[in-house]
C-alpha cells in the first residue's frame, strides 16, 4: 500500500516536473531543441494533410500538438510570412526551420513541406496527359473548375469583409482588378504603380 | 505552340515570385496572359483545369505552377516554375525575418500590411473572373460557382469547416493589430 502511494506520487509528480523544466526554458531561449529530421516530419504532416489553404494545419501542428511555438509567436511569425512574397506558409517554414535548426533546417522543413505536394502533382500531371482528353474526365474537371473559381470568390468576399469601410481601400482594389484582370497589364507594371502609392497613402494615413 | 524558351520561363516566374504578396493567387492572372495568351502553351481549358487539380490535390496552392511546368516541358518545367518560388522565401524572408526579430512592432511592417491587402483583394477577384471565365461556358457552371462562393460563407458561419473559419479569424486580428 505505502510502495504504491509512493510509486502514484512519482507518476504524478515526475510529468509535472518534467513539463515545468520545459516552460521554463522556453521562456528563456524559446527554442527547444529540434533535430532537422523532426522538422522534416512535422512539415511533411502539415503539408499532405492541408487541403486547400496549410495555415490552420500548420497552427495545429506546430502550435497545439507539439508545443514548438506559442500561439503569439505563430501569429507574428505567420504575419510576418504574409507581408513577404510567395505562398505565406512556406514562408512561415523557412522562419521556423531556420530558427530552430539553422540553414539545413530551413532546407529540411521546406523538403518536407514542398517535396510530397510536387510528387502528387507530378502523379497528376502524368495522369492528366494520359486521360485528360477523355469526354468523362473533362465533365468532371469542369465542375471542379467550377467550384474552385467559387472558392476563389468567397475568398475575396472573405479578404473584403475585413477592410476598413471607408474608400480607399476599395480604390486600390478595384484599380488592381481593372489593370490585371480586365486590361491584361502585366503584374510587374500594376504593382510597381499601385504598391508605393498604396503604402504611402497608408502612411499618411497613420500620421 | 511557340518554341518554348525555358530561361525565359524561369525569369518570368522568378519576377512573379517576387510579387506574389498575399499568396499564389495573386500572381494567377499574369502567369495566365503569360502561358496562355502571350505564349500560347496552353489553351484556357487546360490551364483552368491543371490549376484544379493542383487546388485538388494535398499542399500550398502554390503547387498548381509546378503541374504548369510539368505539362509544358516534363522535369525541366518542374525546375523553371516550381525554383523561382523557394527564392524569395530564401532569400527576402530571411533578412526581413532578421530585421523583424531586432525592430518587433515595426510601423512600416503594419502599414505595408494595410497598404497591400486592398491590391491583393482586386488581384484574387481577377484570378476568379480569369477563372470562371474560362471554365464556365453554360449557366450550369456559374450556378456551381455562385453556389460554391455561398456555401463557403455558410460554413463559416456554422464553423461547419474549422479550416475555413480558423483562417478568416486570423486575418481578421491579423489585419487589425
Amino acid at each position: 500500500m505505502k510502495a504504491s502511494v509512493i510509486f502514484g506520487s512519482l507518476i504524478t509528480f515526475k510529468p509535472m516536473k518534467v513539463l515545468n523544466q520545459k516552460t521554463m526554458d522556453q521562456t528563456e531561449s524559446h527554442k527547444p531543441n529540434i533535430s532537422r529530421f523532426e522538422l522534416f516530419l512535422a512539415f511533411s504532416r502539415i503539408s499532405l494533410s492541408s487541403f486547400g489553404g496549410a495555415i490552420f494545419w500548420a497552427r495545429r501542428e506546430l502550435v497545439e500538438r507539439r508545443s514548438w511555438l506559442t500561439n503569439r509567436e505563430f501569429v507574428d511569425i505567420f504575419t510576418l510570412g504574409q507581408l513577404l512574397p510567395g505562398p505565406n506558409v512556406l514562408n512561415l517554414t523557412v522562419i521556423v526551420g531556420h530558427r530552430f535548426a539553422g540553414w539545413t533546417g530551413a532546407a529540411a522543413g521546406v523538403a518536407g513541406f514542398l517535396g510530397w505536394p510536387c510528387l502528387v502533382v507530378i502523379g497528376m500531371g502524368v495522369l492528366y496527359q494520359h486521360y485528360g482528353a477523355l469526354v468523362q474526365v473533362q465533365q468532371a474537371l469542369a465542375g471542379m473548375s467550377s467550384v474552385a473559381a467559387g472558392l476563389l470568390f468567397a475568398t475575396v468576399v472573405k479578404l473584403a469583409m475585413v477592410l476598413p469601410r471607408n474608400w480607399r481601400p476599395w480604390l486600390f482594389g478595384a484599380l488592381a482588378f481593372v489593370g490585371v484582370g480586365v486590361m491584361r497589364w502585366p503584374l510587374l507594371w500594376v504593382m510597381g504603380a499601385l504598391a508605393p502609392w498604396a503604402v504611402f497613402a497608408a502612411w499618411k494615413e497613420q500620421e | 505552340m511557340d518554341r518554348l524558351n525555358l530561361g525565359e520561363l524561369f525569369l518570368h516566374f522568378l519576377v512573379l515570385w517576387f510579387l506574389a504578396i498575399g499568396g499564389p493567387s495573386t500572381i494567377f492572372p499574369d502567369i495566365h496572359r503569360y502561358v496562355v495568351e502571350t505564349r500560347h502553351l496552353l489553351t484556357n481549358t487546360q490551364f483552368a483545369e491543371l490549376y484544379t487539380l493542383a487546388q485538388v490535390a494535398p499542399g500550398p496552392n502554390a503547387m498548381y505552377v509546378t503541374l504548369i511546368g510539368w505539362h509544358i516541358a516534363g522535369w525541366k518545367g518542374v525546375v523553371a516554375t516550381t525554383v523561382p518560388l523557394l527564392v524569395p522565401a530564401t532569400t527576402l524572408t530571411l533578412l526581413v525575418g532578421h530585421l523583424n526579430e531586432r525592430y518587433p512592432n515595426a510601423r512600416l511592417g503594419r502599414v505595408i500590411r494595410r497598404a497591400l491587402m486592398p491590391i491583393t483583394i482586386g488581384l484574387v477577384l481577377a484570378s476568379a473572373t480569369i477563372l470562371m471565365r474560362a471554365v464556365n461556358h453554360d449557366w450550369r457552371g456559374y450556378l456551381i460557382t455562385l453556389v460554391t462562393r455561398c456555401g463557403c460563407s455558410r460554413a463559416a458561419r456554422w464553423r461547419a469547416c474549422p479550416a475555413w473559419s480558423e483562417h478568416r479569424f486570423s486575418l481578421r486580428k491579423i489585419y487589425r493589430r
